[in-house]
């Protein structure tokens, strides 16, 4: 493995990294490549053609779209070779999300299967129920779904009540109660259920076959948006579980639930990539067709500006996924190394680094819904029109906002998270947040005279850094054990978190590719916008949570500190927006 | 039996062409290279016959005259499913160069069919299945909409003018093959992407040939004018238009 530096979760808010010590997508390799491009040509031959009959509800279609997924191995991605799959990295497995994930409701229905409805069992079954379900379900001669939400039971998802008791002879768990939203419902064969044996206050997992006598599943929701994908409630009245099919040990569901929906929220950051990626070239493809006054659309600089605005969105978004794609394979390979279980190492890794998990789910999912609006938007009445891809992306995009945790859980788990890997001694946050905090009158913007142009951004980065842990050690000065009750000022400090990660991201990225291709004017561009963008909603929010935090005599140094530390040169952002959509207009499809 | 499959190394089809400042040569900068369409449903179709015992195919190999920044292409060849590979490095310059050194490659290696497509989505000259025919001596079938083999005997469907022509031909020989010939090209999947790491790829020298043809300079076709519309009732401004703007009648 090279010799680069990597960061634990959480701790971009404390440490730097260099350039090149990131991992960017311009450095995919050509197998990656290829994979990618697979995903799009299977897209491109089998989804895209049927997609008004799978917006219908056709669970058959779908079934047998994701049965020829399975049949050209896109199944098996994550799946290590001695169950097989094709054990891929876990940015190949990222990248496979991303591409996939401009298929609308199949990518809803193929990324449950790979991923919450088969990796439970690779990560945490034994064996035998690996070896059992494992290969099957890599080449999709099983398809599988995941059952954690109950009617009372959301986000609280402990509190379910499905219920498990071992039978008289040992040999079952009995097993009654009722899931709902659940994807692939409709044609699953297997279920990974979440349930309390006997009188536990948490939950146990268990591996349920569709088919058991006493699953019942019910007809699919009437849904906003993902109409193809088979969401259903599921009952379960005495169903007769074989012990052997307890996933894990007694007790450890939660844990699994948790580490599981980290795995999602960090896939769901690279399929919604995906998603707005084909948003965007239908939008620039539409602008550069439609006319108006005599001429396209994409020569108005309204429309210049949305189309850049969705660009740099996206490729600062992308960014921030590949950099932790890669921190991720790195600690894999190291705790594998350790344990020599593949499965146990990547879930462990994955949960690891729950912070960005959460940063990517929030902030790309709130990207795409930008993305697809303005992308409606630019097609005007037409974007309103069922006939649009766009209309179905606007629709479908939602839910990302709310499945995987809703963003507002994913909110506060960015900086409860961080804070408590800091005091479990990942990083050093609090010592350097007081002593920052201590001398907040001394404060200063740090602008050295002919700086480069890294240098400045880097320091722009690490003064919103100095920003957030302000706030952090203002608030928790304040509040102490009470500020989990603060949701308003937590959302203000993951924030300004989530933006300061995915520009430290970007910014990285631009660097490096400044080193690997020379001159990139235009990347560039997409960083100063960005970077100007963050700076003001880094203000915003600080000014947000010191108000909210800081006495009236504390308040005016803090703002004025906030002020100094999120002031930056001003740039022409009209005349960089445009190169940015001129670029794009040129290419007349998103190739950045 | 054993086929061969010349495939081109050309521009995405959505690729926006530019040239240098000279317009010379086209700017390669930021292009997505695959394998010519045409050339791709002619893999296709050979790896359907593989596939089916009764056809006797043993092998399906590929061929590209084009230097190592091409492998990409060739290797995706190998992923959708070709047994093995051949490169000439060289740049190709033209149709007559490109036919030579293929037709070289097939003389030591002796394939029984040789699918070319019609022709390349770059430069479209349509030109090289027919030369390697030429320089090898045996025949070649155009406008090549299907191929099966009967009893160790390949039959091929032409479109023709109002129908089609079926032919069969005795090996070796050069169909030169268009659409229809696959109904969507093959994609490669994860095992084939896997393997083609394995699978050879053999590099080989060109022998010295000339090349018949040289471009002096690239230009694109003038921007579309704006379509005017003419009242039906008023055909003299059509003449008017046609006479005196477009001066073509």
């Amino acid at each position: 493995m090279e010799d680069r530096k990597v960061l634990k979760s959480g701790e971009f808010l404390v440490s730097d990294i260099k350039a090149k010590d990131i991992f960017i997508p311009e450095e995919f390799n050509e197998e990656q490549r290829m994979i990618a491009q697979t995903c799009r040509d299977f897209l491109e031959a089998e989804v895209y053609p049927r997609m008004a009959d799978l917006e219908k509800g056709d669970r058959v279609l779908m079934k047998q779209i994701l049965k020829k997924a399975g049949e050209l191995g896109l199944m098996g991605i994550s799946v290590p070779e001695e169950f097989g799959g094709f054990g891929q990295s876990f940015v190949t497995q990222m990248l496979v999300a991303e591409t996939t994930g401009a298929g609308f409701s199949f990518s809803v229905a193929f990324m449950a299967h790979c991923g919450i409805g088969t990796l439970p069992i690779l990560y945490y079954g034994n064996k035998d129920q690996r070896e059992r379900y494992i290969p099957k379900l890599a080449s999709g001669e099983l398809l599988g779904s995941y059952c954690l939400t109950e009617p009372g039971a959301g986000s609280d998802a402990n509190s379910g009540k499905t219920n498990a008791k071992l039978s008289e002879d040992g040999k079952h768990y009995i097993l009654n109660g009722q899931k709902m939203w659940i994807t692939n419902a409709g044609f699953a064969d297997t279920q990974v259920v979440f349930a309390k044996i006997d009188i536990d206050r948490v939950l146990s997992a268990f591996i349920v076959e569709s088919a058991l006598p006493g699953v019942v599943i019910g007809p699919d929701e009437h849904k906003m948006g993902i109409k193809g994908s088979s969401t259903a409630q599921i009952y379960y009245n005495e169903v007769k579980v074989p012990v052997e099919n307890l996933l894990g040990k007694r007790g450890e569901g939660f844990r699994i639930a948790l580490s599981i929906l980290h795995m999602g929220r960090i896939k769901l950051g690279a399929n919604v990539i995906g998603a707005a990626k084909k948003a965007i070239t239908d939008s620039v493809k539409y602008a550069n067709e439609r006319k108006q006054f005599g001429v396209l659309i994409s020569s108005f600089g309204a429309i210049k500006h949305k189309l850049a605005s969705q660009v740099i969105r996206l490729y600062a978004s992308e960014s921030a996924v590949y950099r932790v794609s890669k921190d991720i394979d790195d600690l894999i390979s190291k705790l594998k190394a350790d344990s020599g279980d593949t499965g146990r190492a990547t879930i462990e890794a994955i949960s690891h680094y729950a912070v960005e998990a959460a940063i990517l789910k929030v902030f790309g999912s709130e990207m795409l819904d930008f993305v697809a609006d303005e992308a409606v938007q630019i097609h005007g009445g037409m974007g309103y029109s069922a006939e649009m891809d766009v209309e179905r992306c606007y629709r479908d995009s939602r839910i990302n906002r709310i499945f995987e945790g809703t963003n507002e859980i994913n909110r506060l788990l960015v900086v409860d998270t961080a804070m408590k890997r800091a005091m479990k001694g990942d990083f050093d946050l609090f010592g350097k947040a007081e002593t920052l905090f201590n001398g907040v009158d001394k404060i200063s913007t740090g602008e050295i005279v002919s700086e480069s142009y890294f240098t400045e951004k880097t320091r722009y980065i690490d003064n919103f850094k100095k920003v957030i842990l302000l706030c952090i050690h203002g608030a928790v000065k304040q509040f102490d054990k009470k500020l989990i009750n603060e949701q308003e000022i937590l959302n203000n400090i993951a924030d300004m978190m989530m933006e300061t990660y995915v520009s430290e991201s970007l910014s990285l990225r631009v660097e490096k590719l400044d080193t690997i291709k020379g001159n990139t004017p235009v990347f560039k561009d997409i960083l100063d916008v960005n970077i100007y963008d963050t700076a003001e909603i880094i203000r915003k929010s600080a000014y947000d949570a010191v108000y909210s935090f800081a006495s009236e005599e504390k308040s005016p140094e803090l703002i004025k500190a906030v002020d100094d530390l999120t002031k930056i040169r001003g740039i022409n952002v009209k005349d960089s927006r445009r190169r940015i959509a001129d670029k794009l207009i040129e290419d007349n499809s998103y190739k950045f | 039996m054993k086929i061969l499959v010349c495939i081109s190394n050309v521009p995405d089809t959505t690729t926006k062409i530019k040239f240098n400042e000279s317009n010379t040569s086209v700017d390669t900068t930021g292009i997505q290279w695959v394998i010519n369409p045409w050339d791709e449903l002619s893999l296709t179709r050979a790896l359907e016959l593989k596939d089916d015992p009764s056809s006797g195919i043993k092998s399906v190999t590929v061929a590209h005259v084009g230097t190592a920044s091409s492998e990409p292409t060739i290797r995706k060849a190998l992923a959708i499913g070709a047994d093995d590979a051949i490169r000439i490095n060289s740049e190709s310059s033209d149709a007559y160069y490109t036919s030579a050194q293929l037709a070289e490659v097939i003389k030591k290696e002796h394939f029984d069919i040789i699918l070319c497509g019609i022709e390349s989505s770059d430069y479209n000259g349509s030109l090289v299945g027919g030369m390697i025919s030429e320089f090898l001596g045996i025949p070649s079938v155009s406008a090549v909409s299907g191929i099966k083999i009967e009893n160790g005997q390949a039959v091929l469907v032409r479109e023709i003018d109002g129908g089609k022509e079926v032919t069969s031909v005795p090996a070796p020989f050069v169909a030169i093959v268009q659409k229809g010939i696959a109904k969507e090209p093959r994609i490669a999947a994860m095992r084939g992407i896997m393997m083609a790491r394995t699978k050879p790829l053999k590099v080989i020298e060109p022998v010295e040939v000339d090349s018949l043809t040289e471009i002096t300079v690239f230009e694109k076709p003038a921007p579309r004018s704006a379509c005017k519309f003419i009242d039906p009732e008023n055909p003299g401004q059509l003449i008017d238009l046609l006479q005196n703007e477009a001066k073509i009648i």
